[in-house]
C-alpha cells in the first residue's frame, strides 16, 4: 500500500485516537476516563501496529515520526502505575516496614555495632578520661553545649535562644533527617561514606554524653534525651544499614551484575528509607514537644523513654509476621 | 529511518507490543541548564518564603526550616512524579525523566534519583555524576544507574510537511528504500531550506538522470510525492 492511501484510510482513526490522548495525559482525565474509555487498549494495540507497518514499509520519516510520538504518549498513559496511596501506607507501616528491617537483620546489626558501639565507647572514654572530650568538640562549641543543659533552665533543648517549640521542631527535621539521608545516599560510596557519619555521630554523641555527665548535668541531660533517643538513635542506625546494603551491592553483587544488584538493592532500601524518615519526624516530634517540658517529672521520662525503646524493638521483632511479604 | 543508532544518542526501547520506542538522550548540558533553572527558582521561593515568614518570628523560622528540608529533597521528586517526569526546569528544557522501560517514573525511582543526588553532588558542583554520565552510553548519573531512570528529550511533534503543490516527475530505473527516503525526506524538510540550498542538495542528486543537467528540486519533490503514492 502506497503511503498515501495508507494515511487516507486510517486518518479518522488517528485523529480520534490524539483527541483521547488529549484528554487522557490530563491528570484528572487519567483516572477517570482509562476505566470508561473501554476501546483504548484496543486502540493503542492498533496503533502500533500501524507504526510497525509504517515502519516496515518504510513511510516518510515524518509519518514514522508522528505514529511514533503517538505510541510514546500512550504508552506513557498505559503503563502509568497506579497507587492506592492510603491503603499502601497503612499496609507498610503495619508490616511492610518491619519486615523490610529484618530482611536486613545482617545490615542492620553492622551498623547498629558501629554506630551505638561507638557511642558507648566514647561515652565511658570520656567518663574515664574528661579530657578526650576535645579530640570530638573544641572549647567553644563544649561550652555551648553546657549551656544548653545547666540546671535550672525551664526549657532545655540543643539550642539555647530558641524557646519556641515548633522552631526546635523544625529544626530537628532539617538537620536531623537531612544527616539520616546522607548517611544512606553516601553508602553508594562503597560504604565508606555510611561507616563515616555512622562513627562521627557516634563519637560525637558518645562524647557530649560522656561530659555532660561527668561535669554533672544528669538532671537536665538524661531526662531531656530519654524520650526521642529510642527513635533518633534507631533511625540513624537504619539509615546506616540501608547505607551499608547499597554499598555492599556493589561490593559483593552475588550471581548479578554489579548494575542489576545495585538498582534492585536501591529498590529494597527504600522500602527500609520511608520508615526510617518518619522516625526522624516523629522524633523530631518528641524532641521538641515532649522533651524539652522540664516540669514533668524526670521518672515520667525515663520510664516513657524505656517504653518506646522496648515498644520499637518489639515492633521491629514482632509486626508484620503474618502477613506476606 | 535513515539515522542509524550509532551516530545519534538514540536509546531504543521495546515494548511489550513489540514496538521500538526511540528515546533520545538528554546530554550534559541541557541537564545542567536544568538543573541551574530548578536552582535558581527554589532560590526564588526561599527568598520569598523568608520574606514572608520572618513575619511571625519563631513560628515562621521553624515553618521556613521544614520547607527548606522538603524542597531542598523533595522538589525534584514531586515534579517528576505529578508533572510527567519534569520539573520546572527540566520542561523549560524539554526534557523529562522516565524509567528505563520508558515508562513514566514514579514515587521509589524518583526518591532513589533524588536522594541518591547528594553523592552525584560530591566532591563538588556533580563531580562525581558528570564522571559517571561520560562512563556510560546513556548519560546517567550514579542516582539514575541506581534508580533505573533516564533523561531523555521530550518528543516534540513536528510539523506537517507541506510540499504537495509539486507535480509527479516520472522515474525510469529503480532507487533502493534508503534512497527514496532521502528524497522524501529532503520533500519533507525543502520548506525550511533556502532555495540556494536546495539547488545545492539537488545537485549532489544529478548522476541519478545519467545526465549532466542538474535536477531540480521541483523535480525531486515531484519524484517524493510519487513515491508517497500521491500521483
Amino acid at each position: 500500500m502506497k503511503q498515501y492511501l495508507f494515511e487516507r484510510k486510517n486518518e479518522v482513526f488517528w485523529q480520534e485516537f490524539e483527541a483521547s490522548l488529549q484528554v487522557l495525559s490530563q491528570r484528572r482525565g487519567h483516572r477517570a476516563s482509562l476505566q470508561s474509555t473501554e476501546p483504548f487498549p484496543n486502540q493503542y494495540r492498533q496503533l502500533c501496529h500501524h507504526l510497525s507497518l509504517a515502519r516496515a514499509r518504510h513511510y516518510s520519516p515524518a509519518l514514522v515520526n508522528r505514529l511514533e510520538q503517538m505510541v510514546n504518549a500512550a504508552h506513557q498513559i498505559y503503563y502509568r502505575r497506579k497507587t492506592h496511596l492510603l491503603a499502601s501506607i497503612l499496609v507498610y507501616f503495619t508490616s511492610g516496614f518491619p519486615q523490610a528491617v529484618r530482611r536486613e537483620a545482617k545490615w542492620v546489626i553492622v551498623s547498629s555495632l558501629l554506630f551505638f558501639g561507638s557511642l558507648l565507647g566514647m561515652f565511658v572514654t570520656v567518663l574515664v578520661s574528661p579530657d578526650m572530650v576535645y579530640t570530638m568538640l573544641d572549647g567553644q562549641q563544649l561550652a555551648g553545649m553546657e549551656s544548653m543543659y545547666q540546671p535550672g533552665e525551664n526549657r532545655i533543648g540543643r539550642e539555647r535562644a530558641a524557646d519556641s517549640d515548633f522552631e526546635m521542631f523544625g529544626y530537628y527535621i532539617f538537620n536531623n533527617t537531612s544527616i539520616g539521608l546522607r548517611t544512606f545516599a553516601s553508602g553508594l560510596l562503597f560504604a565508606v561514606g555510611t561507616v563515616v557519619i555512622l562513627l562521627f555521630n557516634g563519637l560525637y554523641i558518645g562524647a557530649i554524653a560522656g561530659h555532660l555527665t561527668y561535669i554533672g548535668y544528669t538532671a537536665t541531660f538524661w531526662p531531656f534525651v530519654a524520650g526521642h533517643s529510642s527513635i533518633e538513635l534507631m533511625a540513624i542506625a537504619l539509615s546506616g544499614a540501608a547505607g551499608f546494603k547499597l554499598g555492599f551491592s556493589i561490593i559483593s553483587p552475588g550471581r548479578k551484575s554489579r548494575m542489576r544488584s545495585l538498582r534492585d538493592a536501591a529498590k529494597q532500601t527504600m522500602n527500609l528509607m520511608y520508615g526510617v524518615a518518619s522516625m526522624f519526624i516523629l522524633a523530631a516530634f518528641i524532641e521538641a514537644y515532649w522533651s524539652s517540658m522540664s516540669d514533668v517529672d524526670p521518672t515520667v521520662k525515663y520510664t516513657v523513654g524505656i517504653g518506646l525503646w522496648v515498644l520499637l524493638i518489639a515492633y521491629f521483632i514482632f509486626a508484620g509476621r503474618h502477613r506476606e511479604a | 529511518m535513515i539515522t542509524d543508532g550509532n551516530l545519534d544518542t538514540v536509546f531504543n526501547v521495546q515494548t511489550p507490543e513489540g514496538i521500538e520506542l526511540p528515546l533520545k538522550i538528554a546530554g550534559f548540558w541541557s541537564r545542567s541548564l536544568a538543573w541551574l533553572l530548578d536552582f535558581l527558582i527554589r532560590a526564588f521561593i526561599y527568598f520569598v518564603l523568608a520574606m514572608i515568614l520572618t513575619q511571625f518570628e519563631k513560628l515562621g523560622m521553624g515553618l521556613f526550616l521544614i520547607l527548606i528540608f522538603v524542597l531542598e529533597w523533595f522538589y525534584p521528586v514531586l515534579f517528576e512524579v505529578n508533572n510527567q517526569g519534569m520539573t520546572p526546569g527540566k520542561s523549560m528544557l524539554g526534557i523529562q525523566v522516565v524509567n528505563m522501560d520508558a515508562t513514566p517514573v514514579s514515587w521509589t525511582p524518583s526518591l532513589i534519583r533524588n536522594i541518591l543526588r547528594t553523592v552525584d553532588f560530591l566532591p563538588l558542583l556533580y563531580g562525581l555524576g558528570f564522571l559517571t554520565m561520560l562512563l556510560n552510553q546513556r548519560f546517567q548519573r550514579l542516582g539514575d544507574l541506581a534508580a533505573g531512570t533516564l533523561v531523555v528529550y521530550k518528543p516534540v511533534k513536528k510539523k506537517e510537511a507541506s510540499f504537495a503543490s509539486v507535480s509527479t516527475t516520472d522515474l525510469t530505473f529503480d532507487l533502493s528504500l534508503k534512497e527514496q527516503q532521502a528524497i522524501i525526506s529532503f520533500a519533507e524538510r525543502s520548506s525550511t531550506l533556502s532555495n540556494e540550498r536546495q539547488y545545492e542538495l539537488a545537485e549532489i542528486l544529478s548522476p541519478l538522470k545519467n545526465t549532466h543537467v542538474t535536477m531540480t528540486p521541483d523535480e525531486l519533490m515531484g519524484l517524493a510525492n510519487r513515491f508517497l503514492g500521491k500521483s
